[in-house]
């Protein structure tokens, strides 16, 4: 029974990690209507600059959490302009297609750059033991910042004016236009917060796990499926989307043998998108 | 422009003979490698292997067949670690870049698929990447591994975890590949017939991120020893979650991953893990033909800046065997080259080839032996160690894990 609750936490942990990297998945998209497949190579950036930060300077992983979350930011911008700008109001495959040739140049630099071989962060933090079942503190860690930074998200979107005029721009872009927003500075907003998200959650997940270069994808995929539980467009349903996934894993890893998660998983994932076709956190596509 | 053309017209009329006389002289041997995707890490230290052979047996005048010399001329592509490009990969080898022998790609995977042209094609391969049986259970007749296949790939862990703990009991998880089902399918056959315990026997997706709570259900099966893993990243996760979860097994051996030195990365969650290894550098057989471990691993570190992994060993094995056979042949005609290739006997610095000869198993590795490795702390420096079996062991196997920590 305490094995069964321990995998319940754990997923509720990880989940909310799994839930922010799929909020700028999801931001994106609600702003305008562009799905990132750059995603999983965002994340895999955060990652390495988790590396890099701290074994170049030394600090602790942690610190690496502002200059990830700016750079993101910067980086976001520069996607926007290069490979979304020209995209942005055409069919849908048009954004798909550029993002996923960034995708590619950019695993194929970092494969090239560093092989596949394995990055590894040292974390030492206290975890809590209950039983036989220990919590690491790193995972705690990384939840409750998961929690925190999908929480400034919120109140940026719903108190400051930019957050503000982002939502106009997802609620209606012409019509934030005939108010004086200047949209397509926006949308690079947006793609820079979304990057920069994804880029923050690689970093809190390369404080958990070893990864390689290729570690983006599998994250990708979960952030498809949180988006679908919780809504497209709904970055506050990511993160309970997030929760829902890692919740299901832990719940259903003590009963069935694991090699079935993934059909699980994916069976919900179709479920889901038959009956409630918006997501379901989500009233709204485009409300953000 | 008429001069112009004459010039061409005449270097054409050099430049066709030497060219001629080169391919007669040269032995064109293909193979794919994974230069992209997950399979990155280990297919480079093989590749590494083969050109590192190619290299010295060119420099050292090349392959003798009767008083003639072959140079080695390699052609690969990239086969993305996907399965799906290596039938069209080999095809292109033999039909248009006109291989005369294969080396097999990196893993069972690649491998399996890759065999299926070969022996279309009746071309010999040799193989040192995939380890899994059920290929040459098919009646293969040019398909060669060199090294000890996935059956027993955990036999000595069993053995060493028998010596130290005759009931111990064990969580088998593993990923679900053909290479990893094969080696714990195995495993636990032997772990049954040796007394043992498995209370534990499941597979995971290889796309699995999280092994949180996997780690939680094998705590809750009361292992106290763990075999399983696959090839890479999730190897050492399971290895860094198995720590930070403190699951407290007394035994881990995982496949693959703590054979690479990038596992060292991992800092404690590394130290005790064992892995079962084709080749470690604390290994010193007598070779007969070919160079001795010292000379492969000093003259490997000075042309690569690495140390030699045993990828890398069983990649070069796999140009010793070959040259070996090729010149007890004494020709280079595929019937002849297999025939001396089932009667390979010797014994290199990888350690004794042989292959069987059964059409049931033919060409399956059988007199290879592979040693059980430990990352161990040894004058405070953190690194594997030879420590199975007993009369090859270049440390004492430190049991329980905590033992080391």
């Amino acid at each position: 029974m305490l094995g069964i609750l321990a995998s319940i936490i754990d997923g509720v942990l990880v989940g909310l990690v799994y839930g922010l990297a799929a909020m700028g998945l999801t931001l994106i998209w609600g702003v305008m209507d562009v799905i990132n497949l750059t995603h999983g190579a965002m994340i895999v950036a955060g990652m390495m600059a988790l590396y890099l930060l701290v074994s170049a300077l030394g600090i602790s992983p942690y610190l690496t959490l502002p200059p990830v979350l700016v750079g993101g930011f910067f980086v976001g911008l520069a996607l926007y302009w290069i490979a979304i700008h020209r995209m942005v109001g055409r069919p849908p495959l048009m954004s798909l297609l550029s993002t996923f040739a960034v995708n590619l140049i950019l695993i194929g630099i970092g494969t090239a750059v560093w092989g596949t071989a394995l990055f590894n962060v040292e974390v030492s933090l206290p975890g809590i033991t209950i039983g036989r079942y220990t919590f690491p503190g790193a995972h705690i860690l990384a939840a409750v910042l998961a929690a925190v930074i999908a929480g400034s998200l919120y109140v940026f979107l719903h108190y400051t004016r930019i957050g503000k005029a982002l939502r106009a721009v997802a609620n209606n872009r012409e019509a934030a236009e005939l108010v004086g927003i200047p949209t397509t500075r926006l949308l690079a907003i947006a793609v820079g917060v979304g990057v920069s998200l994804a880029g923050v959650s690689g970093m809190l997940i390369g404080t958990l796990f070893p990864y390689t270069i290729l570690s983006g994808d599998g994250y990708q995929l979960k952030g498809f499926i949180v988006t679908v539980l919780g809504g497209f467009g709904n970055p506050v349903g990511a993160l309970m989307g997030g929760v829902a996934l890692g919740l299901l894993e832990g719940l259903v890893t003590p009963f069935v043998p694991v090699s079935w998660t993934l059909v699980i998983e994916f069976a919900l994932f179709v479920l889901v998108l038959i009956a409630f076709p918006g997501g379901i956190f989500s009233s709204r596509r485009g409300a953000l | 422009m008429k001069r112009l053309c004459l010039l061409a017209a005449a270097a054409t009329l050099f430049a066709a003979p030497a060219f001629a006389q080169d391919s007669a002289n040269t032995i064109t041997i293909g193979f794919t490698d994974s230069q992209t995707g997950p399979l990155n890490v280990d297919s480079l230290g093989q590749q590494r292997g083969y050109e590192f052979w190619r290299d010295e047996v060119n420099a050292a005048g090349g392959i003798k067949v009767g008083g003639k010399s072959y140079q080695v001329k390699f052609v690969s592509y990239d086969d993305q670690s996907v399965g799906g490009r290596v039938q069209q990969l080999y095809t292109r080898l033999i039909n248009e870049d006109h291989a005369q022998f294969l080396f097999s790609p990196y893993s069972s995977g690649l491998t399996a698929p890759a065999a299926v042209i070969s022996e279309q094609y009746g071309k010999i391969m040799l193989d040192s990447g995939g380890a899994e049986e059920k290929p040459f259970e098919l009646g293969n007749k040019y398909l060669f591994m060199v090294i000890t296949s996935a059956g027993h790939y955990l036999s000595g862990a069993v053995e060493a975890l028998k010596s130290k703990d005759p009931h111990a009991k064990i969580a088998m998880v593993y990923s679900d590949d053909p290479f990893s089902k094969a080696v714990l399918t195995a495993a636990k056959a032997q772990a049954l017939a040796a007394g043992l315990d498995v209370v534990m026997d499941e597979s995971y997706s290889p796309s699995t991120t999280d092994f949180g709570p996997i780690v939680n259900k094998i705590i809750s099966s009361n292992a106290d020893a763990f075999m399983g893993g696959g090839h890479y990243s999730d190897g050492a996760t399971l290895a860094r979650q198995m720590h930070d979860q403190k699951a407290n097994m007394k035994w881990i051996s995982i496949l693959v991953a703590p054979a690479d030195d990038k596992f060292g990365e991992l800092g404690p969650s590394a130290l005790g893990v064992t892995v079962p290894s084709q080749w470690e550098q604390q290994v010193n057989y007598k070779p007969q033909f070919g160079p001795t471990t010292a000379e492969f691993a000093k003259a490997f570190q000075d042309k690569f800046h690495a140390k030699a992994d045993y990828h890398a060993a069983s990649g070069y094995t796999c140009g010793v065997v070959l040259q070996h056979a090729i010149e007890q042949a004494g020709s280079i005609d595929p019937e002849k080259v297999t025939a001396a290739l089932n009667a390979t006997d010797i014994t290199t610095f990888f350690g004794h080839v042989k292959f069987m000869t059964d059409p049931g198993h033919h060409g399956l590795q059988d007199a290879h032996k592979m040693v059980l490795a430990q990352w161990q702390n040894v004058d405070g420096k953190l690194g594997r160690q030879v420590v199975w079996p007993l009369e090859a062991k270049s440390s004492e196997l430190l049991y329980p894990i905590s033992a080391s920590q």
